[in-house]
């Protein structure tokens, strides 16, 4: 889960780190008590900053320095509702103005390629990181953190010397990284970015703007986590398919996908891809129901994907693993009766695996006319996206 | 011969007496597999039936180690206690741990795959059907019924699509089938696997079916070039995933240009790996390559 600028500050906060006042709001009022308050920690000066979870904001005119709390309403009225790169801004950070001497760079993330943590600092901050990595790599440090060990006075200290700071600045940034480091382990993050981490005219080291994932897996042992989720941002259907305990992403699509194991559901969305490109259909949807299939799970999942509105047959994708295909197609056999009316679109069927034949002579049985059973995986994709493209 | 496991393989069960952990002790029993006990602190000193057979229950790995010569340990301990049942594994030094629990923090596994570097524990998942040797043994969930033994290496991350694999080349059959995990840290990677099929005379040829996310399949690739004679057939799924969605698997995520489906066919194709288009065609793919080194399909 990717947090807003605003909740990286308020966890920042919380570990110590050091970042200026700030305050989000979602209408120009509020913006203005807020700039009221802020402002009057920087001269009247204020920081207007959409609030959105993808960069290039400043770019887009999404941030933008108020002089009075009257420019902070007006420029918040601006801001708010703009969109940037497909991100309705729904709310801004009123933050307090800073006298910025230097822009530096640091990150710590989760490194897949070699199982472990990554620290990233570099002097030029500020800009995009990305591209620095590509144009001089020299300017960016990149030190292996231990995960067992974690980013300790030493290991900061290694960090700013590979960086190429200078002793005092060195030394001030120090305590920064240990603090940030307390936020990557104690959150659960697998990404704790500082950019611009800066220094202000009088010397103190400031975290300007930040960037945190937090890691969903280890909800259990944060609570307070979920009250940092972006409910408004959230689709209603993936929301509906969480709240049922569904793996569920809604994509832009015809053909409703049901399927059990992530790498076969993934694995189906592309046949499905191919199949539908002669017939002008998408995969709609991801949906892993797991290794259960049962009668409530399959109902709760053609529930959802019925849903939408965009779909218009559905392709059931199950291989009988440790759940047998009888078991399977009892499932959807029950699914069908708890739906009644309810379900309404073309089911194509693909059962395969352990007692298929069993699987395949119930549904056979049932004969129920939206049901088409296919034997292939192949073949049901192009029969799904035929069925999507004919209604 | 095989990888990792074999029919000499002395398995205990991490969480034997839970829900999971009973369910596929009675499985992996099923297939053949050699389990002596499980492991529960709280259970210590008793025994529990499952399949028909009284398993002892052991206070700690290393003390039902010492009692049963066990050398292969199956984990099924819910996420909030995983860490502490592999760090207890890997100070026991037991060599093979498979860890099948989906939802780690990904901070305990970085914590408890770094603790075991140097140390004598292989590490299998977490997150991850687990590994099976055809007729010999099965330490995980992978149900046993759907091939045979056979010439052919499978390493996968995901559990589903080993599943569909293996039945679709269950003409056949398979060496190893090795789960490896969908999650962003995994013990194994495609790598050792390879490595380890490469070196396994019973295995002609491998299948190796990756997803979006990280750059393990990019790695093996160059890996292939470099290292691997025998002939490997890929498959990736996930050429429609959306950017920054994580697709069920915890690791399943395509971050900004990084990690997708087509980056990692590519880098297959160039290390000279013929890579299916879908799961059938992938089989296809090896069908042809089984009949073209004079292999015949069992009876």
């Amino acid at each position: 889960m990717d947090l807003f600028e605003y909740q990286a500050r308020d966890v920042f906060e919380k570990h110590g780190v050091p970042v200026l006042a700030g305050a989000v709001a979602t209408t120009a009022e509020e913006a203005r008590a807020a700039a009221e308050t802020i402002g009057t920690k920087s001269g009247g000066v204020s920081v207007v900053k959409a609030q959105v979870k993808t960069g290039g904001r400043g770019k887009a005119g999404g941030v933008k320095v108020a002089k009075s709390a009257d420019e902070a309403e007006q420029l918040a009225g601006e801001i708010l509702g703009m969109d940037i790169k497909g991100h309705t801004v729904h709310q801004v950070m009123i933050a307090q103005g800073a006298q910025i001497a230097e822009e530096y760079y640091f990150s710590i993330l989760l490194d897949r390629t070699n199982r472990s943590y990554l620290a990233m600092c570099s002097k030029e901050g500020g800009m995009d990181i990305e591209q620095l990595a590509v144009e001089r790599p020299e300017a960016l440090a990149r030190i292996a953190v231990d995960p067992n060990v974690g980013i300790d006075t030493a290991k900061a200290q290694e960090i700013v010397d590979a960086a190429g700071f200078d002793a005092e600045t060195g030394a001030a940034i120090v305590p920064v990284l240990e603090k940030l480091w307390a936020v990557y382990r104690d959150e659960d993050a697998t990404l704790v970015e500082v950019n611009p981490l800066v220094k202000d005219n009088d010397g103190n080291i400031v975290a300007l703007d930040g960037k945190v994932t937090l890691d969903e897996n280890a909800e259990f042992r944060h609570e307070e986590h979920a009250a940092l989720e972006d409910k408004a941002a959230a689709d209603p259907l993936e929301a509906k398919a969480k709240a049922k305990g569904l793996n569920y992403v809604k994509l832009d699509g015809e053909v409703g996908i049901i399927g059990n194991g992530a790498g076969l559901v993934m694995s189906t969305l592309d046949v499905v891809a191919y199949a539908g490109e002669q017939h002008g259909v998408k995969p709609a949807n991801f949906l892993d129901i797991g290794g259960g299939a049962n009668a409530q799970v399959m109902a709760d999942g053609l529930d959802v994907i019925l849903g939408d509105e965009q779909v218009r047959a559905v392709f059931v994708n199950v291989f009988g693993g440790i759940t047998a295909c009888d078991e399977v197609a009892n499932g959807i056999k029950g699914a069908l009766e708890i739906l009644g009316d309810a379900a309404t679109k073309p089911l194509v069927v693909r059962l395969d695996g352990n007692n298929v034949e069993q699987g395949r002579a119930i549904l056979d049985e049932l004969a129920h006319p939206l049901v088409t059973q296919v034997d292939t995986m192949d073949g049901a994709a192009a029969k799904a996206a035929e069925l999507a493209a004919s209604k | 011969m095989s990888i990792y496991l074999n029919a000499d393989s002395k398995i205990i069960v991490q969480g034997m007496t839970g829900g999971m952990g009973s369910k596929h002790t009675a499985l992996m029993l099923d297939a053949g597999a050699d389990i002596v006990g499980g492991v529960n602190a709280r259970k210590a000193g008793t025994t529990a039936e499952i399949g028909g057979k009284e398993l002892p229950v052991f206070g700690s790995v290393k003390e039902a180690m010492e009692a049963t010569g066990a050398n292969v340990s199956v984990a099924f301990v819910p996420p909030p206690f995983a860490k502490d049942a592999a760090i207890e594994a890997i100070d026991a030094e037991i060599p093979l741990l498979v860890v099948i629990t989906e939802g780690i923090p990904v901070k305990d596994t970085a914590e408890f795959f770094n603790y075991s570097i140097g140390k004598k524990t292989r590490i299998i998942g977490p997150n991850c059907p687990g590994i099976i040797t055809p007729e010999e043994s099965l330490a995980g969930i992978t149900p046993h019924t759907i091939a045979g033994k056979g010439p052919v290496g499978l390493v996968s991350k995901s559990g589903t699509l080993t599943y569909q694999m293996m039945y679709e080349l269950r003409d056949y059959g398979f060496s190893t089938a090795i789960g490896i995990g969908g999650d962003p840290i995994v013990g194994t990677t495609h790598i050792d696997a390879l490595e380890a099929f490469e070196a396994d005379p019973e295995t002609k040829a491998i299948v190796m079916i990756g997803e979006i996310g990280g750059d393990a399949e990019e790695r093996a690739a160059a890996y292939i070039k470099e290292h691997v004679t025998k002939p490997v057939v890929g498959y990736v799924a996930g050429f429609t995933a959306p950017e920054g969605k994580t697709m069920g698997h915890a690791g399943a995520i395509v971050s900004g240009s990084s990690g997708t489906a087509q980056a990692k066919k590519e880098a297959l194709e160039a290390a000279g790996v013929k890579v299916g288009k879908t799961p059938s065609e992938t089989a296809a793919l090896m069908h042809e390559i089984l009949k073209g080194m004079g292999l015949e399909p069992r009876s």
